[in-house]
């Protein structure tokens, strides 16, 4: 696409996500969005701004400070035949809904052998690199991907987030939609101490007016190369797909888009052509969903590797503040990685 | 470690007051009679309700009459179905631990003692009200006409179980029914409950919503943030609050009821709160159909705490003898349910022994026909369950890639455990 594409404009993240919910509100009269703020002020990030205005109080609402209710009651909403798309404010104020989504959402279609389901797309913005602290940029989707049940969605520009989450909430099963937050405004190349750059000047900010879907379970080859598969998702696509340019390694980066279900295939063409294969995700390490990708390639593409797998991750320590860029798995971190890659 | 002279705290945890062996004495708990408590409007102010919240809602008194302005007045035709109901769900239940201790399946619980809070309860709703219910509500199931033979399938966990044998014994799940799917995770479905009631008014239906939970689990969360949802959004939502005294050890003090009644949280939420003699089915029948008005007429949600006794173990899992006095039940000052209605039924020259008697052989006929007739699915552990690919089916609406690898490896291994076992044999009954 191009700026001459018809019916195409240039959009911030949070715009493509505002007019994922403006498209979806307006096709579908099940579709409701409730969360925290996110009613007559339009949401902490303005994702959902003016959508009370267009769409009614009844439709578009703010709710308690209740994870475990706004979860809960978008079971029951679901269960009734509605699609509600609740908000949590931060993916760090989650866990208070985590019964609602592990054993209930995720569950209800398996229990009840199909009778009930609880469609509903949860989203969350998630990831650090605004000064949150430990309880504004925690990345915890590997408790999601853990569960049986859940899909996990990440996009990482203005056109996949309103396409996956347009197919999100067109998806009869429950979706984590994790929103990198670092993304909203520009497309975050992990030099924090450059002058940022809006998303405008991003060939993915062309985003299509009215209704498109970015199936899940698709990932994308965001740039084509030789001589080592990058696994990345959110924020850290453009991180390491930054580190190789400036390096000039020929890297092939793969963003996930959708964590489960995973594009295994896409996966096992790139490293079998490869032969090496990065991981990098900016939440911790330990049990991170790096350690899934990890088994993965190890048990599928044992044969066509030339290295150990290499995984860049966030420390195994909460986020801290001060020190936010050091705890980052930045330039240096992924540079050393390919390095060692290359070298091998 | 003390700080100067300031007193020394100390920690106050309950404890029941009749452990096994202890002589029971009722005579602190307050039984107003019955007939003796007001009955507001259905649509007045939360408010008004407030007293009642600390008193209790009688209407069958000592004489066995119905008495007082909340008599829902019910013809005998329907008392006697009332009745019916409620033995046909002793009967179940009886026949149930039997087939559990024969081995046929492995957990039963029963609601001895608290089958009206179960069965007069749906007949006070409407029958497409959606009701999300706790575990020890069969008599919903059984009073909704949901077939008895597959409650018995579901617990035998065989190849008729509608749930593909993939809940523990008694979570049935039930749409047509308009009974919401039940959990083992406590309390959850009060908030679903209160989403359900709040997508009907989204949508300017005119359904409304119930659901259970017992008193201990409303130390959950889950209460209080459905309890805040259904007061902030008004929504049209009857909560039941059964409070049998007993979650499996734990007396009702360890969730709160030492400083005051159940139905008293209502008041901290401002929104309805009755609290009602739970043995009366008159009572809980004439409570629950108020509060269904009261929603359905938008005046907003209502928590009914149902005051019974759970006369039994929690399950056949639990042996209530370790724990409290075998006297509690015996004495309990609100009597039984069954028995209260029968004698009412006489009382008012409705019934009679030998129709009691009668009535009694049926329900168990009942039973025992639809046992015979489920025991032909197979039981749990002996013969015919579902195939083995039905255990990865509706985790997600599709199959995924990694769940169809782990699919074929669960079949594989039924052909390493038995290799005689034809590969057709699994798209019909499985092993």
């Amino acid at each position: 696409m191009s700026d001459t594409t018809p019916n195409a404009r240039r959009m911030s993240m949070i715009e493509a996500i505002n007019d994922a919910l403006d498209v979806m509100m307006a096709r579908d009269c099940a579709v409701i969005v409730m969360g925290e703020d996110v009613g007559y002020f339009g949401g902490v990030f303005r994702a959902t701004a003016g959508l009370q205005k267009k769409y009614g109080k009844t439709r578009v609402f703010d709710t308690p400070i209740s994870e475990c209710g706004i979860i809960g009651v978008a079971v029951g909403m679901g269960a009734y035949g509605l699609r509600p798309v609740p908000e949590i404010q931060f993916a760090d104020y989650i866990y208070p809904g985590l019964d609602q989504l592990v054993s209930e959402a995720a569950r209800l279609r398996y229990r009840s052998a199909g009778e009930f389901t609880a469609p509903m797309t949860v989203r969350t913005p998630f990831g650090g690199g605004i000064f949150g602290g430990q309880t504004h940029s925690q990345s915890p989707e590997a408790l999601f991907t853990h569960v049986a049940g859940l899909k996990t969605v990440v996009p990482s520009t203005p056109y996949d987030a309103k396409g996956l989450l347009i197919a999100a909430i067109e998806d009869n099963d429950p979706v984590i939609f994790f929103e990198p937050k670092r993304l909203y405004n520009g497309p975050f190349n992990g030099h924090y101490d450059e002058p940022a750059v809006p998303w405008a000047r991003h060939p993915d900010s062309l985003v299509p007016a009215g209704h498109y879907r970015v199936p899940l379970g698709q990932a994308r080859v965001v740039r084509a190369g030789e001589a080592v598969t990058v696994l990345a998702y959110g924020t850290m696509v453009h991180v390491a797909r930054e580190v190789a340019e400036r390096q000039g390694i020929d890297a092939e980066v793969i963003d996930l888009r959708t964590l489960v279900p995973l594009d295994i295939a896409t996966i096992e063409a790139s490293v079998n052509k490869t032969g090496k294969c990065l991981i990098v995700h900016e939440a911790t390490r330990t049990g991170g969903f790096g350690a899934e990708l990890s088994a993965l390639v190890q048990e599928r593409c044992f044969h066509a590797l030339e290295a150990p797998i290499e995984r860049v991750t966030g420390f195994d320590t909460p986020y801290p503040h001060s020190l936010e860029w050091a705890y980052f798995p930045g330039p240096v971190r992924i540079g050393e990685a390919f390095a060692r890659l290359i070298a091998a | 470690m003390t700080n100067g002279n300031l007193p020394r705290l100390s920690l106050h945890v309950p404890e029941p007051p009749y452990r096994p062996g202890a002589q029971v004495d009722f005579a602190t708990l307050k039984v107003p009679p019955a007939g003796m408590q007001p009955r507001p409007d259905e649509t007045c102010s939360a408010v008004d309700t407030h007293p009642l919240c600390l008193d209790m809602v009688r209407v069958l008194g000592e004489d066995h009459r119905a008495h007082g302005p909340w008599d829902p007045g019910l013809d005998a035709a329907t008392l006697i179905r009332m009745l019916r109901l409620m033995a046909l769900t002793r009967a179940f239940d009886a026949r149930m631990v039997r087939a559990q201790r024969q081995g046929k399946t492995s957990f039963y619980m029963k609601s001895t003692g608290e089958e009206a809070t179960a069965v007069a309860t749906a007949m006070a709703l409407a029958e497409d009200d959606m009701v999300f219910p706790s575990y020890r509500q069969q008599g919903l199931f059984i009073a909704r006409g949901y077939p008895l033979v597959d409650m018995v399938n579901q617990i035998f966990s065989n190849r008729a179980d509608k749930l593909k044998g993939r809940q523990l014994p008694i979570m049935y799940s039930a749409r047509e029914q308009s009974i919401f799917s039940i959990s083992g995770n406590l309390a959850t479905q009060y908030p679903q409950a209160v989403g359900w009631a709040m997508a009907s008014a989204i949508k300017g239906d005119s359904r409304i919503a119930s659901a259970f939970l017992g008193e201990g689990s409303s130390a959950e969360g889950d209460f209080h943030s459905a309890l805040t949802f259904a007061a902030v959004y008004n929504a049209p939502v009857v909560f039941n609050l059964v409070n049998n005294q007993w979650a499996i050890s734990s007396f009702s003090g360890f969730a709160g009821g030492e400083r005051t009644t159940f139905a008293a949280r209502a008041i901290g939420y401002g929104i309805a709160g009755l609290r009602i003699d739970g043995n009366d089915p008159l009572a809980v029948f004439a409570a629950v159909r108020w509060a269904a008005d009261r929603a359905r007429a938008n005046a907003g949600p209502t928590l009914i705490e149902h005051f019974t006794y759970r006369a039994e173990g929690h399950s056949t899992s639990d042996d209530p003898g370790q724990y409290r006095s075998a006297a509690e039940g015996t004495q309990w000052p609100l009597g039984d349910p069954i028995d209260r209605l029968m004698r009412h039924l006489i009382a008012i020259g409705a019934w009679d022994a030998g129709r009691q008697a009668a009535m009694d052989a049926e329900v168990d006929a009942q039973v025992r026909a639809a046992v015979r007739a489920a025991e032909a699915n197979g039981t749990l552990g002996h013969g015919l369950h579902h195939p083995f690919r039905t255990m990865f089916e509706d985790v997600f609406e599709t199959l995924p890639w990694h769940l169809v690898e782990q699919s074929r490896q669960a079949i594989h291994e039924r052909h390493v455990k038995w290799p005689e076992w034809s590969d057709d044999a699994d798209a019909g009954e499985g092993r």
